[in-house]
């Protein structure tokens, strides 16, 4: 510790603090305009200066270093009068009005002319250039004519989304700030996340969606979590009665510390949809027509009651939603196990990272991420696997792309060179379908080399010499055969992987959506123990969740092999456990229906009734004419949704819920991280929020449920009835996320499981895995291997995204992504109609020649209904957890003639 | 103008002397600057195309490229004519009346300053003092210097380079 004297205060401070440092943490102002704090290395405002006795100038506060003895002062005359000249100078170039700027009341620039009492420039500086507005992006409007040429969007874009699409351009006063090579920004190969304007100090970049809607001073802000991906992002509602005028990232908040992508910051405006669900419909004559809650309500209740009543508990099943939040999920299945007695709870976990849960817990004993996001940016190494995380976890790749940067190695394994390859040091483009080759191969290096850590492979692992054996049946060259990435690259990558310690692993449903998705998930894990990237910080194996709570929607038991907190359903002690909590008899003990058997019981009549909350089924499940064929054989299907969806079409009762931010309660991200949902308005019409519905429900059943909130259902059973959660009640939630474990009122959570190898299981287990082929390779008919995934634009149906702002003008139609090789030898062109067809249905989508394919590969996503991949995709499941096998499967693609 | 360059990038073997010069200069420190030194040489300015297959070779954002490439006047945008018109703007040519000869070429070529005819042939450049005040008002083709001028010669200097064999040195 040291002494500073800055006006006459006396401060203790550390010594490698600046000036603005430690007069910020005494309460002492210094104005500021170009400074970020943390990642600012320009200092270029001069805004900041002061008065250091002894010295022989003024001193940038955000530069100069504090020193023993040193006296500050902050607001002498020399000091003012080159504030006033910079303000001055910024002031006469440019045309800074404040009349209708959107910045007005939290502008820096006004802030500082304010303190100083500057009016209007003395002077005018005009440039040669005139400076412009660019109003091409669909969602950021770039006035040029407010720039003050602080840089601060150039380091946000460059630093820490790191989309290098901002730079400075030209020279003397003709500076501007450019996009690629001064293009508009419309036209350039900006992601529109939007970060440049968060960090824009004056109103030169503003959110287009809310110019005129608020004036800054009557803005209320609410913090709360994203509703799209599983990173869990905390944002900003900026609120102007019930309206959402903006959103913005919450700075100094994990796990994104103020990064917001596309979606998270322009995608809020759906919940104020004229389509939205406001009543509930009962189909009648194959019409829906508006009814009462208590019409609605007693219709589901007696023919709940009436199917099992004749079929049996058996003959119901419910799929719940990974959209909505933990409270829902929970009293859902609490709906199908107390009021049912149905054991068939299940979610769309089934299907994408069921495999996860499965494999981990089998490799580790818990079935989540080991580590957390904000570690992509501190670790060595980065293996990244089965991911297009620049699109579908677009927040997460920043912290990846953070961590290349900071000298970490990065290993990307992907069939498609997606846009994290343009990043990575190595990049092997891999053979759909051959990871386990591959990473056999890789293991078979580490250990014919010497290379694995022996130590913790011996004192935390079991089952190596089994490991041992079936890796050494995969050297480089037979994996290569398999994988098409070359034996050098295998070597390479393994001896990358062993130079460049502790390192993470990264996957996401190029792993899992396989018929070998859990084999794939184990064989990750495999590959990390033997590195002994396991149980330490900046290490193990991080599984990047779907949807904002896929991860809670396991977590509270929405899975028909476990109650919430993965309490087995066939444990006495739980089922004892729960029919004391719940105060009900006979519980179902056995294992319940996974969504494909469900789906495949309904089309044999085995299985009734079918309650699904929330999700689109069928534009999401795999052969959508299957799915469609199921639900009509079904006799009664009930919906809760925002809206009419291509699935609630085939419902005989649709309920309407409360959307996000209509209703209070938790999301639990993929890091575990459980985060605080917050209410801003009503839900529109006579709406209700999902878990009193389903409460509703079960009181037609006889049984009366307490809780009448969000608060209520955690603080009254969640947390109590699961000790991974019974240290988080809803008030620590209130002050930030908290990542489970956390078992008693002190724990803070837990950030890295399995610390020092004690895994959870005690042992962690290798498994000896041998690869097997897609269930559906090409042949003589179907020539191409169909892979599916996301685009940036859109989250999956687009039921949310499709009616947000802008959006649908960002990625406007599907495409069929195939290579240049291909497009040539059947003469198609980029942006041609094509017909791609697979043994279970065509469509017609427009076709997108990419460098980035593989000859031999189309790429398509589930954006659009007409053309949507799940027209051609196979049934064929993951051999453990069924999940479908969406990477891969057998098509054709035909010219248009 | 641009169309010959562009259009027929693709097959243009000076695509592979590009990542040639990257590849040559990638590893040394600071090789942005005597990269696009290079190939302004071989172009005679920096296309797009060749500013695009600078910025993947060497992995830099293009907007740091074009940042450095708009930074110094020495890099060039624009294609240059086949005749550089460059008039002295320096002290004594100015008050020796370089401008009425500026605007006379403006008006005789139909282009603004830092300009180039629509035919490729000539492109219009001010400059400071070439040591010749001697001669004021001065101007350069393509280095052949013309002194003591008055507007009239200047019609009769632009159809001179024009001729096959105007007298003036490539």
């Amino acid at each position: 510790m040291i002494t500073v004297t800055i006006n006459n205060k006396v401060c203790q401070a550390e010594v490698d603090q600046t000036i603005l440092q430690v007069a910020t943490d005494n309460g002492i102002h210094i104005p500021t305009l170009c400074h970020m704090d943390g990642i600012h290395d320009s200092f270029s405002c001069r805004i900041c200066v002061v008065e250091v006795v002894g010295a022989r100038t003024l001193i940038p506060a955000c530069a100069g270093k504090v020193a023993d003895g040193m006296v500050v002062n902050t607001a002498t005359e020399s000091v003012l009068s080159a504030r006033r000249n910079i303000v001055n100078l910024l002031l006469s170039n440019g045309e800074h009005n404040c009349l209708s700027c959107e910045k007005s009341g939290e502008c820096s620039l006004q802030s500082i002319a304010y303190e100083l009492g500057i009016e209007a420039p003395p002077f005018i500086m005009e440039s040669i250039e005139k400076p412009t507005v660019d109003n091409s992006s669909v969602m950021i409007v770039r006035d040029n004519r407010k720039c003050i040429l602080c840089r601060r969007c150039v380091t946000a874009c460059n630093d820490i989304v790191c989309n290098d699409v901002l730079s400075l351009g030209f020279r003397g006063s003709d500076t501007t700030v450019i996009c690629d090579n001064n293009i508009d920004m419309g036209a350039s190969s900006c992601v529109q996340c939007g970060q440049c304007v968060q960090a824009c100090p004056v109103g030169a970049l503003t959110d287009k969606k809310s110019i005129g809607k608020a004036r800054s001073w009557e803005v209320t802000k609410v913090r709360t979590t994203c509703p799209y991906c599983g990173v869990g992002c905390q944002l900003n509602l900026h609120m102007k009665g019930d309206k959402i005028v903006k959103v913005t990232g919450v700075e100094d908040a994990y796990p994104n510390k103020g990064r917001l992508c596309v979606k998270g910051r322009y995608g809020y405006d759906f919940i104020y949809s004229p389509e939205r669900l406001t009543s509930p419909l009962i189909k009648e004559n194959g019409k829906f027509r508006e009814a009462s809650w208590d019409e609605a309500l007693d219709l589901v209740a007696n023919k709940f009651k009436e199917i099992i009543a004749t079929d049996g508990p058996d003959a119901v099943g419910g799929i719940s939603c990974a959209r909505s939040i933990n409270e829902d999920s929970y009293q859902m299945q609490k709906l199908f196990r107390a009021a049912f007695k149905s054991p068939n709870i299940d979610h769309c976990a089934r299907v994408c990272h069921a495999p996860t849960v499965a494999g981990l817990i089998k490799s580790f004993g818990t079935g989540g991420m080991t580590n957390s996001i904000e570690e992509f940016a501190e670790t060595n190494c980065l293996f990244v696997i089965g991911s297009n995380m620049t699109e579908a976890h677009p927040i997460a790749s920043t912290f990846v792309k953070n961590g290349q940067r900071n000298g970490a190695k990065l290993i990307v394994v992907d069939p498609r060179k997606a846009k994290l390859a343009d990043y990575a040091d190595e990049f092997a483009q891999i053979k759909v379908g051959s990871d386990v080759a591959f990473l056999n191969g890789l293991m078979n290096v580490l250990i014919t080399e010497d290379l694995y850590d022996k130590d913790f492979v011996r004192d935390h692992c079991d089952n190596f010499e089994a490991l041992k054996e079936k890796v050494l049946e995969y050297p480089p060259k037979r994996a290569s055969e398999i994988s098409g990435v070359s034996e050098e690259q295998i070597i390479s990558i393994a001896r990358m992987m062993a130079d460049n310690k502790p390192g993470m692993a990264i996957y996401t449903l190029g792993i899992t959506e396989h018929t070998c998705g859990t084999n794939n998930v184990m064989s990750v894990a495999n590959l990390q123990m033997l590195l002994g990237n396991v149980g330490k910080p900046n290490a193990g194996v991080n599984p990047l969740r779907g949807q904002n709570n896929v991860q809670g929607a396991c977590d509270m038991g929405a899975l028909p092999n476990v109650y919430h907190g993965y309490q087995s359903v066939t444990d006495p002690a739980a089922k004892a456990k729960f029919e004391k909590a719940w105060n009900v008899e006979g519980l179902p003990d056995k294992l319940g229906l996974m969504i494909p058997d469900m789906f495949e019981k309904l089309e044999t009549k085995e299985m009734k009734a079918i309650y699904i909350f929330g999700e689109n089924v069928v534009g999401t499940e795999p052969d959508i004419s299957h799915v469609i064929k199921c639900l009509e054989a079904a006799e009664f299907v009930v919906c809760n949704d925002i809206f009419q969806t291509e699935t609630t079409q085939y419902a005989d009762v649709v309920l309407p819920a409360a959307a996000w931010s209509e209703d209070e309660g938790t999301f639990t991200n993929c890091e575990r991280r459980i985060s605080r949902v917050r209410k801003v308005k009503e839900a529109p019409g006579i709406a209700k929020p999902n878990w009193w519905i389903f409460r509703e429900i079960a009181k037609r059943f006889g049984q009366t449920w307490a809780a009448d909130s969000g608060q209520e259902l955690w603080d009254n059973e969640i947390a109590p009835l699961a000790p991974f959660f019974a240290g988080a009640t809803f008030d620590k939630l209130d002050q930030g996320g908290i990542q489970w474990p956390c078992s008693t009122p002190e724990d803070p959570g837990t950030q890295i499981l399995h610390l020092d190898g004690n895994f959870t299981h005690g042992k962690g287990h290798l498994m000896a895995l041998d690869w097997t082929p897609p269930a559906e390779v090409p042949d003589a008919d179907y020539p191409f291997t169909l892979s599916t995934g996301r685009r940036l634009y859109h989250y999956h149906t687009r039921t949310q995204t499709g009616r947000c702002e802008g959006l649908n003008e960002l990625l406007p139609e599907e495409y069929a992504d195939i290579s240049e090789v291909d497009a040539k030898r059947l003469g198609i062109e980029h942006g041609e109609m094509i017909i791609v067809k697979s043994r279970r249905g065509t469509v017609k989508v427009k076709a997108q020649v990419s460098e980035r394919i593989p000859e031999g590969l189309v790429w398509m996503a589930m954006h659009y209904f007409e053309n949507n991949a799940n027209w051609l995709t196979t049934r064929s499941g993951d051999t453990i957890t069924k999940t479908p096998e969406y990477k891969a499967c057998a098509v054709a693609i035909e010219k248009i003639q | 103008m641009n169309a010959n360059a562009s259009g027929c990038m693709e097959n243009d073997e000076r695509i592979h002397l590009v990542i040639d010069i990257v590849a040559k200069h990638k590893n040394s420190k600071g090789a942005l600057i005597p990269i696009l030194h290079e190939v302004q040489g071989l172009y005679g300015y920096l296309p797009v195309e060749a500013q695009e297959i600078i910025a993947k070779e060497m992995n830099v954002p293009i907007s740091e490229v074009f940042g450095v490439i708009s930074f110094y006047s020495f890099f060039s945008l624009n294609p240059k004519g086949k005749h550089r018109v460059s008039i002295c703007m320096g002290t004594a040519c100015y008050v020796k009346g370089s401008g009425p000869i500026l605007d006379k070429l403006k008006e005789t070529l139909e282009i603004g300053v830092g300009e180039t005819t629509a035919d490729g042939e000539f492109t219009l450049e001010d400059c400071r003092c070439l040591g010749a005040c001697g001669l004021a008002p001065v101007l350069t083709i393509n280095g052949k210097v013309f002194g003591r001028l008055t507007k009239d010669d200047i019609p009769v200097i632009i159809e001179g380079c024009k001729t096959e064999d105007g007298g003036i040195v490539q």
